[in-house]
């Protein structure tokens, strides 16, 4: 007898060896339930090598997905079920599930050897010694999946491959889902390996089969969520945000440039792009990543918008070229990734802690803009609006996104282009006069590209005079120069719009001011103090550098403000710095986003304090 | 161009003050320039100077086209990006020993390999200049700098032996004192498809004075020097010695001893062995080649990119933004 359960939101990890292909059967799972018009966010957990030893905790690969029938704002806190594909991937979430959570696990994964490898003592099975209260699924996944496995002609080496399909299968079941999205996936995928999708077809079905003989199970329904109408695809931030280049580039009538060197997490706007070239997208995978940044401010001089992406180490050694990007007055976009530092650091993981250095990070008094993008759709916007401000304001700008946003995805009521905003770069095009650093009302300078006739002129990293451009080390010059370049970036907050309130009160106890991917946590933890009846309001940052010129005002209108950051408190001291205000960072440095729970638990505790 | 005004080497030049030290050999290096270019029938808003930091990394503030003096070594990445999206344009990147093998050597030879459509002039002069006086990377083994009292440890660089191992398709050596030889070498440089790369002897007469004058004194030059011409055989000391090749062993002949020019090595630039042989002439015992050591025909790195391009839309249609934000999977909500 099998009853149905409706739920409004569930939480799923998926957690096995890197090489069991969770993160396949976790995206998959993300496309099948965004079709069928749920709301949901992801968060991959990829471990940090490519291949870690087998079994091992370090090895572990995980898969989130929040998915429900309301607004999702995070990929989940504790999770309501955990798929433990072997020991070591049991050993590494159990902790973390939900109390009386759902745990499906494959008894081969608890042999001897695994339970060795995963650091369990000997004759020490988690599965013998199962905790109460918790739902346990032990499936003989790898058994039943050789059977289905008999009638294709696969070798023996090979046949285990499809256990994914055949946990995926399984949850498809349990949560009433058909195969369709999955089924067409692999038909695209192994077009040209028959017996491949032979195995992984059969596999999906014999895990779904399982679920419909087996007795007494309980099946769930999530209804679709209330989402604005529209037209939806799922996006991760890479995706999202090489997009948001391209669209730029096409909506300015300029050629895009993407110079890189591989670093993780940035990798995969550099893969995205470079299946672009039919978009005329020109990508440079250079020798190292000054070569990158040089080689985008050469497009950029030359009059396409150049651009380059990294991660923190990778804007380390970039630095010195956006001095010089600065001082030259070229528009570019240099794509900051944020994962764990300092140094190599975490690069699997997920941190904020680069924002110091993309607002000050560089000899000499170098103001450059930065946005910070909050959702993986948003890093679309996010790099748009960035190009936006390059192009028409000439002037390189920094985009925050991080390992966290990068990689997960989450469903994107995605803009037409028709309706996508005009940019348009001061060319320089007639003849006559140029003063390569005379400047318009906004202290922007024209662009001439080289190959316009009677415009010829030359460019450098030293102080420059006023107007003419050419080398001065006078004195008062280069005073104003500082000052003219400072207030010229200054003036990029003349564009903004109005700054919002994401919810809450004008007035209250208690802000919470985000920036990045705290968003979706911060949107949750301020939604449920607001429904407990405190008095606590959200607003997120979207422009670190310059702040939006009304922020100073809104600020204060709260007595206390409160700032979840993944870094040791970095936004917190500029903003203190700016308005000296009463702030508090709520700072969390593990190279994990925020759950709601710890945000909102500052919020109690910083309303309390103020009683 | 519209009417056809014969531009000469004063419209090159730009109404900024050179500030190279008096005597450098610099001087003579820009004037080459400036006298070349306009030879070369190619509009001057179409000419672009990149250089990088130290005292030729000047020369494009003095250049009346496109210029731009950027940051220490990362010319050739600067040049390449701007190539990659201005095919037309004729880029000459200028460098130095310290510029171009120190700081930047890792975009040089990444520049050479990919074979851009660019010239590379590497103004050697064996010092570091700019900062006063220190050894570089081309400086001679035991060479006394403020920088090494003692005598430099640091074995040099052979500039055109790396070239060559980076397999740039045109390797050459001029010298600023033959004004002659410069121009023809500046013009063929141009002339070629791919990265050419020029290393020009220079005089730093303030930190490294006489360093090359084998190579420009009028009384020891031409026992010192062989000039490179296509299918001639390599003769020099006015036609008294020449080069003969035993096997791959270069040896000194001479042609007053019962030698013929018919025995003698005959230059040949699209041989890359014999190039590098030639390369290694780096010691007193052989005579310092000057001209075109190596040439070689390979499609440029941005003509490649641009075919990749077309071919990516004739394969997949020129791409439609729309096509691009909907993506593959896309689902409506009512
Ligand atoms: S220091 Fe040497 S290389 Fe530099 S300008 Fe003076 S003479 Fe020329």
């Amino acid at each position: 007898m099998k009853e149905t359960q409706a739920l409004r939101k569930v939480t799923i990890h998926f957690a096995g060896d890197s090489g069991d292909g969770i993160q396949l059967a976790g995206s998959q799972f993300a496309n099948t339930v965004a079709l069928a018009g749920n709301d949901l966010s992801t968060f991959p957990d990829f471990p940090a090598e490519i291949r870690a030893p087998i079994g091992t905790v370090s090895g572990v690969s995980g898969f989130q997905i929040n998915f429900g029938s309301e607004e999702i704002h995070t990929p989940g806190g504790r999770p309501d079920v955990l798929v433990a594909m072997n020991a070591a991937a049991y050993r590494k979430n159990f902790a973390s599930l939900k109390p009386a959570g759902v745990i499906i696990v494959d008894p081969a994964g608890f042999d001897k050897k695994n339970l060795r490898l995963a650091g369990y003592d000997d004759e020490e099975n988690p599965l013998d010694n199962k905790p109460a209260d918790y739902q346990f699924y032990e499936i003989e996944v790898t058994r039943l999946n050789r059977d289905a496995m008999k009638d294709v002609d696969i070798p023996p080496r090979d046949r285990d491959r499809s256990r994914n399909m055949f946990v995926l299968g399984f949850i498809y079941f349990l949560y009433n889902r058909n195969l369709e999205v999955t089924l067409n996936f692999l038909e695209d995928k192994f077009k040209t390996k028959p017996t491949v999708l032979e195995a992984n077809r059969k596999a999906l079905q014999a895990g779904y089969n399982y679920g419909d003989t087996i007795e007494a199970i309980t099946r769930y329904r999530i209804e679709k969520a209330k989402l604005p109408a529209g037209e939806y695809r799922n996006v991760t931030g890479n995706q999202a945000l090489a997009m948001g280049l391209i669209a730029a580039a096409k909506k300015s009538g300029l050629e895009l440039f993407y110079g890189s060197y591989p670093i993780t997490p940035a990798s995969d706007i550099l893969h995205e792009l470079a299946a672009r070239k039919n978009y005329g997208v020109k990508t440079f995978q250079a020798e190292d990543e000054i070569a990158a940044i040089s080689s985008a401010i050469g497009a950029s001089f030359g009059g396409a918008i150049g651009t380059t992406g990294t991660s923190g180490p990778g804007m380390a050694l970039k630095t010195e070229a956006l001095g010089l990007a600065m001082m030259l007055e070229l528009p570019l976009i240099v794509v900051n990734v944020q994962r764990g530092g300092p140094s190599t650091g975490l690069p699997t993981k997920t941190e904020q802690s680069d924002l110091m250095q993309a607002v000050y990070g560089r000899n000499g008094e170098t103001p450059i803009p930065v946005i910070a993008a909050s959702s993986p759709s948003d890093c679309f916007w996010a790099a748009y609006e960035a190009t936006r401000i390059a192009l028409e304001h000439m002037t390189p700008v920094i985009v925050l996104s991080d390992g966290y946003l990068a990689n997960s995805s989450e469903p994107w009521l995605f803009p037409k282009a028709a309706d996508l905003a005009e940019i348009k770069p001061p060319f320089r095009k007639e003849t006559g006069t140029y003063l390569p650093y005379g400047r318009d009302e906004r202290e922007v300078r024209e662009w001439a590209i080289p190959g316009t006739p009677g415009l010829e002129h030359r460019l450098g990293g030293l102080e420059k005079e006023d107007k003419t451009g050419n080398v001065s080390y006078d004195p008062e010059n280069h005073e104003l120069m500082v000052k003219t370049r400072a207030r010229k970036v200054a003036l990029v907050a003349k564009d903004y719009p109005k700054t919002e309130l994401i919810q809450g009160p004008d007035k209250a106890e208690v802000l919470v001011l985000g920036w990045g991917n705290t968003l979706g946590a911060i949107k949750v933890a301020v939604g449920e103090a607001i429904n407990q009846g405190l008095s606590v309001a959200q607003l997120h940052l979207r422009y670190i550098n310059p702040l939006p010129d009304d922020l100073g005002e809104l600020l204060s209108n709260y007595k206390r403000i409160l700032i979840p950051e993944l870094n040791d408190g970095q936004l917190v001291r500029i903003i203190r710095d700016k308005y000296l205000v009463q702030a508090d960072v709520l700072d969390k440095i593990q190279g994990k986003p925020f759950l709601a729970e710890e945000i909102l638990e500052a919020i109690k505790k910083m309303v309390n304090y103020g009683e | 161009m519209e009417n056809e005004v014969k531009l000469t080497a004063k419209d090159f030049s730009s109404d900024q003050e050179v500030k190279w030290c008096p005597g450098c050999g610099d001087y003579s290096i820009l004037k080459q320039m400036q006298s070349v270019v306009p030879e070369l029938g190619i509009e001057r808003e179409n000419i672009v100077f990149i250089s990088g930091i130290g005292c030729s990394s000047r020369f494009p503030y003095y250049m009346n086209t496109y210029g731009m003096h950027s940051i220490h070594g990362r010319a050739p990445a600067i040049a390449s990006g701007l190539k990659a999206t201005n095919p037309d344009l004729s880029i000459w990147v200028i460098t130095g020993d310290g510029d171009g093998l120190s700081i930047g050597g890792n975009h040089l030879i990444h520049l050479l390999r990919r074979n851009v459509d660019l010239n590379v002039l590497l103004f050697n002069n064996q010092i570091y200049g700019l900062t006063k006086g220190q050894y570089s990377p081309t400086s001679e083994e035991g060479k006394r700098t403020k920088s090494s009292p003692l005598g430099s440890l640091d074995h040099p660089f052979n500039p055109l032996a790396l070239a060559l191992g980076a397999d740039a398709t045109f390797v050459a050596r001029s010298i600023d004192r033959d004004p002659k030889h410069l121009r023809d070498i500046l013009a063929k440089s141009h002339l070629h498809k791919g990265t050419s790369f020029i290393e020009v002897y220079q005089n730093c007469n303030v930190f490294n004075d006489g360093t090359f004058l084998n190579f420009s004194d009028k009384k020891l030059k031409d026992q010192h020097i062989i000039h490179l011409e296509e299918g001639q055989p390599l003769i020099f000391n006015q036609g008294k010695q020449g080069i003969r090749l035993n096997g791959l062993k270069p040896e000194v002949v001479s042609l007053e001893e019962g030698f013929s020019a018919n025995e003698l090595w005959i230059h040949d630039s699209s041989d890359a062995t014999k190039a590098y042989i030639l390369s290694r002439f780096f010691d007193d015992t052989m005579p310092r080649p000057f001209g075109i050591f190596y040439q070689e025909d390979r499609s440029s790195y941005e003509e490649q990119m641009i075919a990749q391009l077309e071919r990516a839309k004739e394969h997949m249609g020129e791409g439609d933004l729309d096509d691009l934000l909907r993506g593959s999977r896309s689902w409506t909500v009512d």
